[in-house]
């Protein structure tokens, strides 16, 4: 094998590493790959860092690479290392502490520096640019004992700052130089609706002002502008745009122009040495944002690799603005310029704008706020560059013209239509081409193929659609016949096939069922062996044993595990209505041990976050009140309206039913959770009708409505039947749930199955009185042999021990 | 330096189940499978971070109770398409006594 060359990155950020993930991939052998870094930390997602200050990104979530990754990789990482030398002639770098590394290969990605205004005062204490990690702690830090915030650019990253600050508790004026914020990403009219949004959110503006100079002792006291006014500030964040850090590429005579000069291939005018992201100049251009870096990367790697690949051609980019409750997207020109054309939708009621911008045919510009599910499709048709011809009031107003002429939408066009890197499934982070890749290149023609390469749809499956559509679109033949597929991986059969073979064989417990039903696992997976566990319970109620071993985590435990490790506990609150008495005890509960929060769940009651597993059982036992199931698949709550108790409209009693409903089905096993609720009145304040079973009081009756979720997928219920007394709730909330819990599949929510099966279907199993006795009769045998978990898991030495940490006893000298 | 600890007995672990123990600051899993192996892993997901211990067992393998990845008790390696590895111990189950010691 020929020897490994050397490859040195300066500069330890996204773009650069980015390029050597990809290098790894393509060839993982042919580098011994060092990378010198300024900042003290491993490579992290620059972008996030305004999440980060927003709340609810740890700061050790943004980490891309952590340490592992470049031992694992057999990379040499030097942290705090500032290059301060190209030895171009003897090809090595020299940093700050002496260290030379020499090179074969040698790839700048310096990235930027933010531009510093260079006022009076701008070295006091107190003034920062946002930029890494260090300015995100500044801020968080000073936040806590100081009260103004200025920051200087209303532009992207200002904004971003300042909606971080204002999370931060601070008040926080945003001084901008133009007349409207982020000009160079909006028109005016976009712009002033992005303002009016954030002044509703808290923060204030100087528009028009140029700073002029900062005063205070040691520490920034008050900025002044050009005209005389000024303004309080404790702290000064400076965000008015960055420059490409081109001062090593200088002293060693690379060329440089505003960033290091680059070609098609990101090769810098010395030879071996490349430079791509903030840093990089290609065609004029530097970039700061992140997809043309990743692109530089990619095209970067491949020539590294020595692999053929066309050169990089420069980007159209989109923008959009993570700020919280503000919707912003922007791509291409979107200035209205001599040969433009525009076209523009302003809603100021519902808060939306769009503008598309058009030249000679093509689309070239978009601006939307408010609502911007359509930028994804726009801008891939803007980097496509074809004619939009006869289309331009279908993209403006996002209605197809085959559905405006009254045809079926072609569905195809619209999976084609979407750009590569749109991301598909948002809980796993997967692109289109990632998904298109796996059907392409590894075979995949079905939604669990796809899932297995991918991880697409392996979460919420809210995205299963969309995973479908692409298969029909490139998958083409193949995925018209779709392989048979079982309820997982280890099994071809279906639900209704096991369900039947169980019965036919009397199979009693879930090994048995996987050794004679031919598992592929022979021990199963999280997805069969929990489903198994509920068709066996489901169908020998007093026979079978639960297996505890096969329920979930979340089930398995009694309460909801968090990310962190630590569960929370939810109590019954039957219909939501509590009691003094029962608030003290919770209130108590929470102080003895500590509980980092207490919420107030959707569903009416009260949850404790952040308990520590083994004091699960102990708090349980204070409480002394029954699970309120908050994690299962079971029924979770009743919520209720006030009804005819309070309310003046109210015409039923509608917490008094939702009560006794909820004593009547809690523990009761479910395919899915289940979710209730009871409105007084049809105004339906508990907002029945998105509930897997609603009751909504009329005059004279109740209304039962089924088949709702507000979940994952939308869905109002559809009427079930109507009935007089509150007895006949309950024969038919019965009769249903049970015809519910024998049919549907497992880890199916109601809404699904009715849509699957069918609302006539339902109607017809419910229609007859004696079939609706069965059914009652068997959920209620179902129910008789409940318990209460808590109850159980406390009275159990045998289950409680599970809950508590091995102490380990001391440590003996090791052998050998 | 490496250390033989006593963690625990093999009867404190239920078949397809897993208790924890910290030692010196590593906190970690102990797996009792039902071929009778017990295992000794890092308590913690190459993903998020998240316990092993609380997740479902299945064969020779955990999956965690955050994202369902699946690891591989015996390589510490996640399965495909997932990528990480956590650190394995060298475990001991004294038959007579039923202590389970292990090395780190």
């Amino acid at each position: 094998m020929a020897e490994r060359k050397k490859l040195v990155l300066v500069g330890n950020g996204m773009a650069g590493v980015r390029a050597i993930e990809h290098l790894l991939k393509l060839a993982p052998d042919m580098y011994d790959i060092t990378i010198i870094g300024a900042e003290p930390h491993p490579n992290y997602n620059r972008i996030m860092l305004s999440s980060v200050l927003a709340g609810g990104t740890d700061m050790k979530e943004i980490i891309i690479n952590d340490w592992d990754w470049y031992k694992e990789n057999g990379i040499e990482l030097l942290t705090g290392h500032t290059v301060m030398k190209i030895d171009t002639g003897r090809r090595k770098v020299i940093t700050d502490a002496g260290v030379e590394a020499e090179y074969d290969q040698l790839i700048l990605a310096t990235g930027s520096n933010p531009f510093m205004l260079p006022i009076p005062g701008a070295d006091k204490e107190g003034v920062i640019a946002f930029r890494d990690i260090r300015d995100c702690e500044t801020m968080i830090d000073t936040a806590k004992t100081y009260k103004k915030a200025v920051v200087i650019g209303g532009g992207l990253l200002g904004l971003e700052a300042a909606r971080g600050l204002l999370h931060l508790g601070m008040d926080v004026s945003v001084v901008h130089i133009h007349d409207y914020l982020m000009e160079r990403q909006l028109d005016e009219a976009a712009s002033r609706m992005l303002q009016r949004e954030l002044e509703a959110q808290g923060m204030k503006f100087l528009l028009n002002k140029h700073s002029a100079s900062l005063a205070g002792r040691r520490r920034v006291k008050s900025i002044r502008f050009a005209d005389g006014s000024e303004a309080d500030a404790d702290l000064v964040v400076m965000a008015v745009g960055i420059r490409p850090n081109v001062q090593l590429a200088k002293a060693s005579g690379i060329e440089i122009n505003r960033g290091i000069v680059v070609d098609d291939y990101m090769a810098t005018s010395v030879p071996g040495i490349y430079a791509l992201g903030e840093c990089a100049e290609h065609r004029g251009i530097a970039y700061g944002l992140v997809a043309p870096l990743y692109e530089q990367g990619a095209v970067l790697a491949k020539r590294l690799a020595g692999l053929e690949t066309p050169g990089y051609t420069g980007s159209v980019t989109s923008t959009k603005l993570k700020v919280s409750g503000v919707d912003v997207f922007s791509a291409g020109r979107f200035g209205e310029v001599a040969g433009t054309k525009a076209l523009r939708i302003q809603d100021d009621l519902g808060g939306t704008y769009k503008k598309i911008v058009i030249e000679d045919g093509k689309l070239i510009g978009a601006v939307l706020f408010g609502d911007t599910s359509d930028g994804a499709e726009l801008f891939s048709l803007m980097k496509k560059g074809e004619s939009i011809e006869g289309r331009e009031k279908e993209l403006l107003l996002g209605i197809s013209a085959n559905l405006l002429g009254g045809q079926a939408p072609d569905a195809a066009a619209k999976y084609e239509a979407m750009a590569d890197d749109e991301i598909v499934c948002g809980c796993n982070g997967v692109s289109k081409v990632a998904i298109t890749d796996a059907i392409r290149t590894k075979g995949c023609t079905t939604v669990s193929g796809v899932k297995a390469c991918t991880k697409a749809s392996a979460s919420c499956g809210g995205c299963k659609p969309i995973v479908e559509g692409l298969l029909k679109v490139y998958a083409g033949d193949a995925a018209g016949e779709p392989v048979k597929e079982g309820i997982c991986g280890c099994t071809t059969l279906n639900r209704d096939e096991i369900v039947a073979e169980i019965s036919r064989m009397r199979l009693m417990t879930v090994k048995e069922v996987m050794n004679v039903l031919d598992w592929r696992e022979k021990e199963g997976c999280t997805k069969c062996r929990p489903a198994l566990n509920y068709y066996l319970g489901m169908l020998y109620p007093e026979e079978y044993i639960d297996e505890k071993e096969s329920r979930v985590t979340n089930e398995r435990y009694h309460a909801n595990i968090q990310k962190d490790g630590t569960y929370s506990v939810v109590p019954r609150i039957y219909g939501g209505v509590t009691s003094p008495a029962d608030l003290k005890k919770i209130a108590e509960v929470a102080e003895k041990f500590d509980v980092p929060m207490v919420k107030f769940t959707g569903g009416q009651r009260l949850d404790l976050l952040g308990v520590k597993k083994e004091d699960l059982p102990k708090i349980w036992a204070e409480l002394d009140m029954p699970s309120g199931h908050a994690y299962g698949k079971t029924l979770r709550t009743v919520k209720t309206c006030v009804g005819s108790t309070f309310c003046r409209f109210g015409t039923q009693d509608s917490i008094g039913m939702g009560i006794r409903m909820e004593k009547a089905f809690e523990r009761l096993n479910t395919p899915a959770k289940v979710k209730l609720a009871v409105s007084g009145c049809p105004r339906n304040c508990a907002e029945a009708t998105i509930k897997d079973l609603g009751v909504v009081a009329i005059d004279g009756g109740w209304e039962l409505h089924v088949g709702g979720n507000g979940g994952v997928k939308v869905r109002a219920t559809d009427l079930l039947c109507i009935v007089k007394t509150e007895d006949e709730v309950m024969e038919w909330s019965s009769a249903y749930l049970q015809y519910y819990r024998e049919n549907a599949v497992w880890n199916e929510r109601t809404a699904q199955w009715l849509e699957r099966v069918g609302l006539d279907a339902i109607k017809a199993a419910l229609e007859k009185k004696e079939d609706r006795q069965a059914l009652v009769s068997r959920i209620e045998k179902t129910l008789s042999l409940t318990t209460d978990p808590w109850k159980q898991i406390i009275e159990s030495d045998d289950l409680r021990k599970n809950f508590e940490q091995l102490s380990g006893s001391g440590a003996l000298p090791a052998r050998g | 330096m490496t250390m033989r600890v006593q963690v625990a007995k093999l009867a404190d672990i239920d078949v397809k189940s897993s208790r924890k123990v910290k030692v010196q600051d590593t906190e970690i899993a102990i797996f009792r499978l039902t071929d009778g192996s017990v295992l000794a892993v890092e308590n913690k997901c190459p993903h998020k971070g998240g316990q092993l211990s609380e997740g479902m067992v299945c064969g020779g393998a955990v999956h965690c109770p955050l994202h369902d990845w699946k690891i591989d008790l015996r390589s510490g390696r996640a399965q495909a398409p997932d990528e990480g590895c956590i650190t394995t111990f060298d475990l001991e189950v004294d038959g007579e006594s039923g202590n389970i010691y292990i090395t780190i």
